[in-house]
């Protein structure tokens, strides 16, 4: 009882650990990435007793400077809810990362340890269902502010994520008809096998539409470039216009971790998670025929590591689109939504459908 | 006549002397891809030369075009006015004889000479005091053009000069005679410079 309880603790502390470093190191990695594809130097001055390490102090002194600024909240605010607005954002965005599987079991001892935080079997709906309750937390930011500005931004917010959320839904259909189940730990398990032989299943393989619809989808839910209609910190005024110090900057993570959890799913779904092409249990097998044994707990580390490299990889690549496609217009945006994704991803949902009935038969 | 609006709307019309777009092209997907391929190329050709760079190799090729000014300087054009100097004859006296013409002509009366008489009789006068208020002056370089001794230039490069007060931004004549000139460095081309902070 107390063992599952600290292996339960462990995977929470692990699974946080990830996520925050990544939020953190996301904010130094859009600075010098968007400074590297634009040639430019990037930010490069905190220092500590001249030591600068590419600007890695940049995120350190951005706490600090946050955490110092005054909080100010403006007259005529609701002070509740404009104080629980940016709890509420933030918190859907961590939980939503709790069912990511970054690994697979693990014997501890006599213990089989699932690396995943916990195994839902409605597992990717779990996903859905937290991202949209953080759809609360902008409306609550815009409505609580007083200001007419903020409400819009909220509004532009509320209805962006609405429409994208419908388009991410129907892609993941066709990925569950796929896999014949809603449980990511499962859905990657499935993954590891191999199609034609030698191919990984993974399940791009299976919806290469599927996965444009989802990153674009993904992308969209996260609220950066191009769809960054809600914030558009400098010219189009966003819901955290009333928000200063750390609220702010809790909304400003809440935009990191949404993009590592969708550069999760994305790799999970679609990228074979924790699955390292020709690693099973026991080793590599290799198609030739060839394998290379490895100790259990080898495995799992590799696992464990590939998943990793899998995020950071999805994390570059969305803030390579991030810094590289001007903003839609927000009518452009509402028409991507509802009249091209909205069809193709029902499109897709028809001939997945088709093609596994053929199959069958 | 609605029909035909109707119709305007619906063909999407290329800008003059541009090519209508392809139906890959108003896919979008085709184009993004075009265009995170020059992205990512920019991005990992500036990465591997930071990674040379920190390793000590391809110093010559820059992986950005940012110029860190403090610590790096880009080369003037030679014909830049900059921060004024006096020059010195070749006995290192400085060969301002006093004649007061660039006080005369300077737009901003910036420039305040006190005259005295010089020792050798073949030269009149020499400044006692040469004060160049540098809070006033507009740079017009009337005082280089109009002096006919050659005494003062505007060639030091030097861009950046501030004080705290008022009275640090007159330059004396001492101060004026140390500044060097410098040669160009051909326009364009970076100079490290130390600086103590």
């Amino acid at each position: 009882m107390i063992a599952d309880l600290g292996i339960a603790a462990v995977k929470v502390g692990f699974s946080l650990f990830v996520l925050l470093n990544f939020v953190m190191l996301l904010t130094w990695a859009e600075r010098k990435q968007s400074a590297l594809m634009q040639d430019r130097i990037g930010a490069n001055r905190a220092s500590i007793f001249g030591l600068t390490l590419m600007g890695l102090f940049h995120p350190l002194a951005d706490a600090i400077k946050m955490i110092t600024k005054e909080d100010f909240i403006p007259a005529g605010a609701n002070r509740a809810i404009h104080t629980l607005a940016p709890f509420v954002a933030l918190f859907f965005a961590l939980i939503s990362f709790a069912i990511i599987p970054f690994g697979d079991q693990v014997r501890i001892g006599d213990k089989l340890v699932v690396l995943q935080v916990f195994d839902l079997h409605v597992g990717i709906l779990y996903v859905f269902a937290a991202m949209s309750m953080g759809v609360y937390g902008f409306v609550m930011a815009g409505w609580a502010s007083n200001n007419s500005f903020s409400l819009m931004g909220s509004l532009r917010a509320s209805s962006q994520m609405l429409s994208y959320e419908i388009t991410i839904g129907a892609t993941v259909v066709g990925l569950i008809m796929v896999f014949q189940t809603a449980s990511l730990q499962q859905i990657v398990q499935q993954q590891g096998q191999l199609l034609f032989g030698f191919l990984p299943a993974w399940g791009i393989f299976f919806q290469p539409l599927g996965f444009i619809l989802f990153a674009t989808a993904a992308m969209a839910e996260t609220k950066r470039a191009p769809f960054d209609l809600p914030e558009g910190e400098s010219e189009i005024i966003g819901y955290f216009t009333e928000y200063s110090g750390m609220k702010f900057g809790m909304f400003f993570m809440t935009d990191f971790v949404e993009t590592v959890v969708m550069a999760g799913l994305v790799a999970t779904l679609f990228f074979g998670g924790w699955q390292f092409p020709y690693l099973a249990r026991g080793g590599f097998h290799f198609p030739w025929g060839a394998s290379i044994p490895l100790p259990e707990l080898a495995v799992g580390i590799l696992q464990v590591l590939t998943f990793l490299a899998k995020l950071a990889f999805f994390c570059w690549f969305f803030l390579l689109v991030r810094w590289t496609l001007p903003r839609f217009r927000y009518d452009q945006l509402i028409r991507l939504g509802w009249q091209f994704m909205l069809p193709l991803s029902v499109l897709n949902i028809l001939a997945t459908g088709a093609v596994i009935l053929l199959l069958q038969q | 006549m609605e029909k035909q609006n109707a119709e305007q709307r619906s063909v999407r019309q290329a800008p003059p002397g541009e090519p209508d777009l392809t139906f890959w092209e108003r896919t979008y997907v085709p184009e993004v891809l075009r265009g995170l391929k020059i992205t990512a190329a920019h991005f990992f050709r500036n990465l591997v030369i930071h990674i040379f760079h920190l390793v000590g190799l391809w110093k010559d090729r820059r992986g950005g075009e940012t110029i860190q000014y403090p610590e790096e300087v880009r080369g003037y054009s030679p014909r830049l006015r900059s921060l004024h100097r006096l020059t010195r004859r070749e006995d290192g006296s400085p060969r301002c004889v006093a004649c007061m013409m660039c006080e005369t002509i300077c737009p901003a009366r910036c420039i305040y000479i006190v005259a005295a008489e010089h020792p050798d009789p073949n030269i009149e006068k020499y400044p006692e005091r040469f004060d160049i208020d540098l809070g006033k002056c507009v740079f017009c370089g009337y005082c280089v053009e109009v002096c006919p001794e050659d005494a003062i230039r505007m060639d030091t490069h030097i861009l950046d000069f501030s004080a705290y007060s008022r009275e640090e931004m007159i330059y004396d004549k001492e101060r004026l005679l140390s500044h060097e000139p410098r040669r160009a460095d051909g326009i364009g081309v970076i100079r490290k410079v130390k600086r103590c902070t």
